[in-house]
């Protein structure tokens, strides 16, 4: 590691970069550590949590056919709670890819070297979490093979339309563009990679997979310098969409008048949280990640110590909200919503509310030591604190605000059904299986970009000295 | 896929009078992007055209050393864009004004402002999606495209220039000996399937 700063010459001489690599590997190295785990078999590791994920993911098959056979009646959603566990997952899962945009997009438009080893893995974090996400609204539907309903085509029933002015139909628009700009992105990251690996490899059928993948990349600078301004558009595309994903999900509940939704706070609010909870899986996942598969050279502790900094950024714009959310349903003078945060903190939901706040609002603030950001076994837990905080978040907003509202004889309690349990469990197996074939089917590391950064920075190395 | 075909090594003589090959290349390969872009400068400053370069990464600064003009994909951006929000608004209003008007709540049947979110998705959707369709046209990227390499390690660690057939390129020494002064590891000719 580069020393930040050395005395050279009588004077403080800055380094202009600081190595985001540890030890010192050539370009082929790059692609050989890079490569290896799509070469070699699995380790013992990986095949106990591939086996995890794919029985979560049978449980949550399990559970989304039986209630799809029979009914949303297998839920424990009643008139009051209309939605509830379900929508929860949604949001949460929604949130949970916001990071890996985040740092794909919006910290290549900062320059932000640190990206450029996990941005792969965050980017495919993304695509699997709006995966996972979309499936919910879909089984909520109750008949979900009617799903093409929602979408505006000239059709038998009139024409009519769906209802444009609906931000569940805002939904429907934004998390498709959502998933179809990401996958977009992400391809064009790997063509280059692909192309490493398909002349990498000998003769056969892997080979040909990833020529056929690579598109007849040949490294040309001519391509280079399109591809560059490619990922530049790409990325400032994304930058506006991710924020109005966040913005627009807020909205199915802030366009409503429901005491605890209905605030214009909501937008900023949940844009933070989903970056703050996409932080909290990145890092999960990372850490396991970088363990699992020996790739301690690229993702350094220097990594997780900036993913902390986001997280701490993050996690208190979260805790802010908490109290301007409360300060304005005493300041408003609205019995309603002072009734609504009062239920909220002293309610039957208030365990959730507690572990909440404790979970989002107070334990990130131990990030501010050093000691803390640079310790792996620390970040791993408050990463899984900061995924149960925001899942706990979304839940708190939807059951407490609806199971009591205006009509007190309209006042009931929702407990969900292990149906239900169920289907949440099956959405991380469902994750973790994409993750976990992903690591190990396509190149998890951008080669090209570490590269890149690998030249640039003995580059500095020399015009700092 | 068509591999890369090597000219068979042949006396310097004979290659000199043989009726030269239409997509001949000068190629000459390097282990530095630093003697790459010093290398390609030098041969612009002598006149020589470059055919292309070819790295396993992108090489900063070597975009102004080869003299490419900046990219226009931000204008099929634009342009789709454009598209995009104009088709998004005008297709809102017309379902939701002339064809059939539906009284949401008492909302006026022009509620601009609600079409606001799912004109601002189509609009990012057209951009990105023509934009990345722009870019693989325009650089003949496509599945089952082959791979036309001038050397076969230029996606993983090497750099290479290539110049095309020129009388000047292959019958004087100059070319050959400004690439290898700028510390080339090999050089050689080969036909490229361009």
């Amino acid at each position: 590691m580069t020393p930040l700063h050395a005395v050279h010459a009588d004077r403080l001489v800055l380094q202009p970069q600081r190595r985001w690599l540890d030890g010192d590997p050539s370009l082929t190295e790059i692609g050989d550590d890079v490569a290896r785990p799509l070469n070699a078999w699995p380790g013992r590791g990986w095949f106990i949590c591939f086996a995890a994920a794919f029985s979560a993911l049978a449980v949550g098959v399990a559970c989304v056919s039986y209630e799809v056979a029979t009914g949303i009646g297998v839920w424990g959603l009643n008139k009051t709670v209309g939605w509830a566990f379900d929508i929860t997952n949604f949001v949460f899962w929604i949130g949970i890819g916001h990071a890996g945009t985040l740092i794909s997009a919006i910290l290549l438009l900062f320059r932000q070297r640190w990206r450029t080893s996990i941005n792969r893995s965050a980017e495919a974090m993304t695509i699997f979490a709006v995966m996972c996400a979309a499936l919910f609204p879909l089984i909520h539907m109750g008949r979900p093979w009617l799903f093409f309903f929602v979408i505006p085509y000239p059709n038998s029933r009139g024409p009519l339309w769906v209802n444009f002015r609906s931000p569940l139909l805002w939904d429907v628009f934004a998390i498709n563009t959502y998933l179809t700009i990401s996958l977009v992105f992400w391809y064009v990251g790997m063509i280059p990679d692909f192309a490493t690996l398909r002349d990498r490899a000998g003769a056969g059928i892997r080979k040909t997979l990833y020529g056929i993948a690579s598109l007849g990349w040949n490294g040309s600078q001519r391509t280079w310098s399109r591809y560059e301004t490619l990922s530049t558009i790409l990325a400032a595309l994304a930058t506006p969409l991710v924020l109005s994903v966040h913005s627009i999900v807020s909205m199915d509940f802030a366009v409503s008048i429901l005491p605890g939704w209905h605030t214009t706070l909501f937008p900023p609010y949940f844009v933070a949280g989903a970056v703050y909870s996409g932080f909290g899986m990145v890092l999960t996942l990372l850490i396991l990640t970088r363990s699992l598969m020996h790739l301690h050279t690229y993702i350094t502790v220097r990594h997780l110590e900036a993913m902390a900094k986001v997280t701490l950024l993050t996690g208190s714009i979260v805790g802010f909200s908490y109290a301007t959310e409360f300060f304005t349903a005493w300041f408003n003078g609205s019995l309603y919503e002072k009734a609504t945060f009062y239920y909220r903190a002293t309610g039957p939901y208030a365990w959730c509310f507690w572990t909440m706040v404790t979970c989002n609002a107070i334990a990130p603030q131990v990030l501010w030591s050093r000691r803390v950001r640079t310790s792996v076994p620390a970040l791993f837990v408050l990463s899984i604190l900061v995924n149960i905080g925001m899942w706990l978040e979304r839940f708190v907003i939807i059951v407490t605000s609806l199971h009591r509202s205006y009509l007190p004889s309209t006042w009931v309690m929702y407990r969900p059904t292990i149906i239900e349990v169920g289907t949440l469990v099956g959405s991380f197996g469902l994750f973790f299986t994409c993750f976990l074939l992903f690591i190990r089917l396509l190149p998890m590391i951008a080669m090209w970009e570490v590269k890149a950064d690998a030249g640039a920075e003995t580059h500095a190395a020399i015009a700092g000295i | 896929m068509p591999a890369p075909r090597r000219t068979q090594p042949s006396p310097a003589s004979r290659r000199m009078e043989a009726s030269p090959v239409r997509n001949e290349c000068l190629v000459a390969t390097y282990a530095q992007p630093e003697s790459l872009i010093s290398a390609v400068r030098a041969l612009r400053a002598h006149g020589f055209k470059i055919y292309d370069v070819y790295a396993p990464c992108p090489v900063h600064g070597l975009d102004e050393a080869m003299g490419l003009r900046r990219s226009r994909l931000g204008w099929v951006t634009l342009v789709a864009g454009v598209f995009g929000l104009v088709s998004a608004i005008a297709f809102q209003f017309y379902a939701a004004v002339f064809d059939w008007s539906l009284n949401v709540g008492g909302k006026p049947d022009n509620s601009t402002l609600a079409f606001v979110p799912i004109t601002f998705e189509i609009t990012v959707l057209a951009a990105g999606l023509a934009t990345a369709g722009a870019f693989f046209l325009r650089s003949g990227l496509f599945p089952g495209a082959p791979a036309r390499l001038p050397a076969p390690r230029v996606t993983d660690d090497e750099f290479a220039i290539a110049l095309r057939w020129r009388s000047s390129v292959f019958e004087t020494g100059e070319a050959r000996r400004l690439l290898r002064d700028n510390g080339a590891i090999e050089i050689r000719q080969m036909v490229m399937d361009l």
